[in-house]
């Protein structure tokens, strides 16, 4: 039962994007497309699983006192393996992502997860943790990248929707990123609301 | 006139923050008053610039010379950790007032990507030494902009009545919408 609750956890009831707003710069800046923003998620999954599953594993042996570096430099050769790993076998996810892929090393909620959950809980619990979470944030990107696309190209995943011309291109510019993030947040805020009144 | 057009590309065209999502966490963290902005700003144009200058050396000099370019990563966020650390001591012992005033930003900016997104940026462009300093220096300026730009218009809001879901962070980001549209503006100046 509890290993099902600490997965819901990280999906739902605690997103790390819409819930607690971390790892803002990977959400905006990789999600102009839903197959980017997907990538992102996936890749960032992929390390917070490793990261919390080791750092879990290394918790009696770390001291306290220098225990964020270490974490740092367990999740920086993480990074560095799915970099290199993308770079042989996507080559074209990999320059669209370009600059986020190495910036996952200071996506707070990897450091967060460590700091909070798997430096105080049992590996499987670490591990299941990290695919909640990872689960959750690739989700959330996902949606943002769908919306924007299908907003500002009228397709998602490839399909058209309505005719090019149509979108507006704003959405999968700058701007739109924001704007698109600021309003899915406050439709769940609002959901939220209603739930609890 | 190579220097100019980085400083203008890097202050108004590609702004950091509202034109390439870096440094989002601190933009909505502490962009509540215009003073810790103004804080803000001056921690990170010293940290960018100095880890920028550091991180240069260290990937020219030891990580090309000995062919390990896979050790970027990890080598780069370290230096950087390091180097916020050794910029607090320093501070704490020769400028306790700067030290006071800057406080709470000098550990944050750790986790700032934007300081780890310019060192790697200025080495996938390409930059001489000197190229790098002045993009470090401007890029911290363009974020300094837009983060002091912000915190007045967030100072504002908070006289405003707002719905409320979309109270916090929601308005915060479409605010940060509307100023990134603004700053479109200037595209294709340069």
């Amino acid at each position: 039962m509890k290993s099902i609750k600490i997965l819901l956890n990280g999906i739902i009831h605690e997103n790390p994007t819409f819930i607690l707003l971390l790892g803002m710069c990977p959400t905006l800046g990789t999600t102009s497309s839903a197959i980017n923003g997907m990538a992102m998620g996936l890749a960032t999954t992929f390390v917070l699983i490793c990261s919390n599953t080791t750092i879990s594993s290394v918790k009696k042996m770390v001291p306290d006192q220098v225990r964020i570096p270490i974490y740092i430099v367990l999740t920086a050769s993480f990074v560095s393996v799915i970099q290199m790993l993308m770079e042989a076998y996507f080559p074209a996810l990999y320059s669209s992502l370009g600059l986020f892929i190495p910036l996952i090393v200071v996506n707070c909620i990897i450091l967060g997860r460590a700091e909070a959950f798997a430096s105080k809980n049992s590996v499987y619990h670490s591990f299941l943790d990290g695919v909640g979470n990872g689960l959750g944030f690739t989700l959330a990107l996902t949606l943002l990248g769908l919306v924007r696309e299908l907003l500002g190209t009228g397709k998602c995943f490839g399909f058209s929707f309505y005719p090019e011309n149509y979108g507006s291109l704003l959405f999968v510019l700058a701007p739109g990123g924001f704007i698109v993030l600021g309003l899915l947040i406050a439709i769940i805020n609002h959901i939220k609301e209603k739930k609890n009144v | 006139m190579d220097y100019l057009l980085i400083f203008i590309a890097a202050v108004f065209v590609n702004n950091i923050v509202l034109a390439q999502f870096l440094g989002i966490c601190p933009f909505l963290g502490v962009s509540r008053k215009v003073e810790t902005a103004v804080g803000m700003t001056a921690a990170v144009t010293f940290v960018m610039t100095v880890a920028t200058i550091v991180t240069f050396l260290v990937q020219k000099y030891l990580l090309e010379r000995l062919g390990v370019g896979f050790l970027q990563t990890i080598s780069f966020i370290l230096i950087i950790a390091a180097l916020v650390q050794m910029v607090e001591i320093i501070l704490k012992k020769v400028s306790p007032a700067l030290y006071q005033a800057l406080g709470v930003f000098l550990p944050l900016i750790t986790t700032n990507c934007a300081v780890l997104g310019v060192a790697l940026m200025v080495i996938a462009k390409d930059y001489d030494l000197l190229k790098s300093v002045v993009f470090a220096i401007s890029s911290a300026l363009g974020f300094g902009l837009a983060l002091i730009v912000f915190s007045g218009i967030r100072e504002q809001l908070e006289l405003t009545h707002i719905p409320k879901s979309l109270q916090g962070t929601p308005i915060a980001l479409i605010t940060a919408g509307i100023l990134a549209m603004a700053f479109m503006g200037f595209s294709g100046i340069v």
